[in-house]
């Protein structure tokens, strides 16, 4: 079992202002230079329900190791301006260690940020822009920070010579002279903030977000068609596999609705092709019929559900893991299927790849349940390995008269003609059918294939992929999801005080398995599950369908704010009783 | 296709008829349309594992598993999007589509808009009784407003709706009319339809003998189309607006080109393609 020992050196910072004032371009040149110069980052933005202009936040923690979870507080918040600050203050937490940059010209500090206590200095933005020919406030504001947090200015000129380049040497001029004139400007004020420890540059690592790993996973695990319908925060996964699956030799169709694009993926993967399609809560719940017809006949998808506030259309640019209840229980009819969970932005890869492997291999539908936070969080990572799950769909070997396309086998896999092939014909059908595919309301039928439907998933040999396991420890937390990076960094933490936990989460998340679980709980005295939903739903499924004998507790709370690693440390000491 | 059809006679109806027995009521109108996609695809001269009947639910959604060919028995209203997404990644297959007025005009209506919008090289067949058969006679889009049932009494008082008119604007590239008591006709339209580029929508009148006996008097009523067949969108539209619904035929033919998707040829490793993330 890995054990849970380096504690992260971070430092947050936040930049925010009007849409339109660049906020989010600066906070990605940070990460990138950052990234390039050695550091590890996490890049989150925030921005108001409006679809252009409003506020907007970038959001960037860099770290000296790799990075899941946003920091306790903010160490720097640049404001260009503080339009509509109330409405979003709550998401950027500030102390009396942190700095505030505020330009003058915007008024005073608003009482929702200067109560924190934090220091805070005054650089007029505007005027030093205005000063610039094409200046620009953001380019101001990336050469404050890039000052304060002392980064090679090389790589900040390389950065900007790589994001600026289309826009013309004009506004790279610019931009140079406006990031020189914020670099000044703190060289006078002489302010620093300790940046962590850098011990090799960042060359050969990943800039990537979990919508990109997911579309990523999918490619490496044998999709090529692809049909959906736009969705936030789902988008960006099909916004990112139309031009790459092209690449491979395969496409994307955009569909009328949800209905229509699960019966697409259902149709091309009846063909033969490995399909795929992403959504979110409310396309889901539109999905669920489908679904069920792909569980009865035997035909695997794999549905990316990258989930948002709900329900109905709830909080859309927002995380939550509330659709665990609809993902396990939302079909009609006892409907075995498979839902896994990636675990962190990187393991959108992995998860999404090993999730087209097994729908593939057990000829089942697969619900993979990321969320807002994994899906548009970008991340710096050491490229995740290529663990070569593959799409492998067991065909026939013999077809002809007599073909049984629904043979009871005793994995309960049984062989998949693809039309085309001479002999194979059947009817694949949502009707309930004999082991040819023929219409059968039979009692006999009936059992046998809803045993053959559960009996293929529960006979799958899915190693140990099922859950991440880490910590040695007399108590134990199980959370699932983007939590886990955040409850993974809190233990971490509270390990270098010298309390040791155990730390489960699991990836494969239906069918359940109680038995791995019970193996995974040997020696563990108590649980703790943190889930970031208002009912618990984890919770719950963990008491109905496994068998955990030692005291079990829960700590869940709704979104749109997601866990931060300090609360989650006082969760756990305070329930540990340490 | 992989048979030519010059080369070959080898096949006839029986090769694509499965030994399922219908559900079907004694003088269904739907066992004729069975019978005429076999000829149909007996006169095309196509291997049965090359064609796929794709069907979602109620009457004769049934027909997939009545053939001898791929065939997917879906959900309700959903076969024309099922059926899309097969022919696109599968284009080598002759995609056909069954299935009835409730399904295709009702639960199923956005999907025909966009069948039709999209253009994809399929046959969608509706068998069109102006009932809902498999629930036990409930009024469908397709019902006159005046028809008396159980869950309508006295009649929906709603005006039918025009299924052709709807093809024909939405964009559908041949659009032809049936009747299922003239088995002969039928399959030659389901011919031509499955032989024309894009989607070939057949409305094939198909009386339901057992809620609608009043249809038995169908085959008093129809007659062929007084006209040829027409290209011209403006003209298609006028006959298909003012017809009674009882003319039989190829009443719009076009020249649309099919929706498909680009071949891509692989341009990219994994490795490569991964590039793109590097820092």
């Amino acid at each position: 079992m890995p054990e849970i020992d380096h504690v992260l050196n971070s430092v947050s910072i936040a930049v925010t202002g009007s849409g339109g004032a660049g906020v989010i371009t600066a906070g990605s040149m940070l990460l990138e230079a950052a990234a390039k110069a050695g550091l590890y980052g996490l890049f989150t933005r925030s921005s108001g329900p409006q679809i252009r202009g409003g506020e907007a936040a970038a959001m960037i923690r860099l770290a000296d190791g790799p990075v899941g979870a946003p920091g306790d507080v903010f160490d720097i918040l640049i404001a260009i301006d503080w339009h509509n600050i109330e409405r979003f203050a709550i998401e950027l937490p500030l102390s009396d260690t942190s700095i505030v940059i505020a330009d003058p010209s915007q008024g005073a500090v608003p009482d929702v940020i200067a109560l924190s206590g934090a220091r805070i200095i005054e650089i007029p933005l505007k005027e030093l822009a205005k000063k610039i020919k094409k200046g620009r406030q953001n380019m101001i504001a990336l050469g404050v920070v890039t000052a304060l947090i002392d980064l090679d200015q090389d790589v900040v000129d390389q950065v900007m010579v790589h994001v600026l380049a289309k826009r013309g040497d004009e506004a790279l001029r610019a931009s140079r002279e406006a990031v020189a004139s914020g670099k000044q400007a703190i060289s006078e004020i002489g302010a620093r903030v300790t940046s962590p420890a850098i011990s090799a540059d960042g060359t050969g690592r990943w800039m990537i977000s979990g919508n990109e790993a997911a579309g990523l996973g999918a490619l490496r695990g044998g999709i090529r068609f692809v049909a959906a319908y736009p969705i936030t925060p789902a988008t960006e996964v099909l916004e990112w596999l139309s031009p790459n699956l092209q690449k491979v030799g395969g496409s994307l169709v955009q569909a009328e609705d949800e209905l229509a694009s699960i019966n697409m993926i259902i149709g091309a993967s009846y063909g033969g092709t490995p399909s795929l399609t992403a959504t979110s809560g409310p396309g889901l719940a539109l999905m669920t019929e489908s679904l069920g017809l792909a569980v009865a006949s035997e035909v695997p998808v794999v549905v990316v559900d990258v989930m948002r506030g709900g329900p109905s259309t709830g909080i859309p640019t927002k995380s939550e893991q509330s659709d665990l209840n609809i993902a396990l229980f939302g079909l009609h009819g006892d409907a075995p299927h498979l839902v896994v969970a990636p675990n962190s932005v990187s393991d959108c890869v992995f998860s999404t790849q090993w999730a087209v492997s097994v729908a593939e291999a057990t000829q089942t539908p697969t619900i993979v349940l990321s969320d807002q936070l994994l899906g548009q969080t970008k991340v710096i990572i050491d490229p995740p390995a290529d663990l070569a799950f593959v799409a492998r769909r067991v065909t026939p070997a013999e077809t002809g008269e007599g073909f049984q396309r629904y043979a009871a086998t005793g994995t309960g896999i049984s062989p998949m003609p693809i039309p085309g092939i001479a002999g194979g014909q059947y009817t694949a059908d949502g009707l309930e059918h004999d082991d040819k595919g023929l219409p059968s309301s039979q009692v006999k039928d009936h059992a046998t294939q809803l045993d053959k439907r559960s009996d293929k998933l529960d006979n799958y040999d899915f190693g140990d992929h099922w859950a991440e396991i880490e910590g040695e420890g007399r108590f134990a937390v199980i959370c699932w999801g983007s939590t886990t990076a955040t409850v993974r960094e809190a233990l971490e933490r509270l390990s270098a005080d010298g309390k040791n936990f155990r730390l489960i989460s699991p990836r494969l998340l239906a069918p359940a398995r109680p038995a791995e679980m019970a193996l995974a709980l040997q020696g563990i005295d108590r649980v703790l599950t943190i889930e970031l939903s208002h009912s618990a739903q984890f919770y719950h499924y963990l008491k109905g369908h496994f068998d955990i004998s030692c005291p079990l507790q829960s700590h869940h709370r709704p979104g749109p704010l997601p866990f931060r690693v300090g609360e989650l440390c006082d969760v756990i000491t305070e329930w540990s009783g340490s | 296709m992989s048979v030519n059809s010059a080369t070959t006679s080898a096949f006839s109806a029986r090769d694509y008829k499965s030994d399922v027995k219908p559900v079907w009521c004694p003088g269904c109108g739907d066992y004729t349309v069975l019978s005429a996609i076999g000829k149909a695809l007996a006169e095309l001269a196509l291997a049965p594992e090359e064609v796929a009947v794709i069907s979602g639910i109620g009457c004769s959604s049934r027909i997939p598993a009545y053939l001898n060919t791929y065939g997917f028995h879906g959900v309700h209203g959903r076969s024309t999007a099922l059926a899309t997404g097969l022919k696109l990644s599968r284009p080598d297959l002759t995609v056909l589509v069954t299935g009835g007025d409730g399904d295709g005009f009702s639960i199923g209506g956005n999907h025909f808009l966009h069948a039709c919008r999209r253009n994809v090289d399929l046959t969608y067949i509706v068998m069109d009784n102006r009932v809902y058969g498999m629930t036990k006679g409930q009024p469908s889009p397709t019902t006159e407003p005046d028809w008396d049932s159980a869950l309508s009494p006295g009649g929906t008082g709603l005006r039918p709706f025009n299924p052709l008119v709807i093809a024909l604007a939405s964009g559908a590239n041949f659009i032809a009319r049936g009747f299922s008591g003239d088995p002969n006709g039928t399959a030659k339209l389901i011919t031509e339809a499955i032989q024309t580029p894009g989607f070939s929508f057949v409305e094939v009148l198909s009386p339901c003998v057992t809620f609608r006996p009043d249809q038995r008097d169908w085959k008093k009523i129809v007659r062929p189309a007084p006209v040829d067949p027409t290209e011209d969108i403006g003209q298609a539209a006028r006959r298909l607006m003012t017809d009674d619904g009882f003319n039989l035929g190829v009443l719009y033919s076009g020249k649309r080109k099919p929706y498909a998707l680009t071949k891509h040829e692989v341009t990219s490793d994994m490795t490569n393609l991964e590039q793109q993330f590097a820092i």
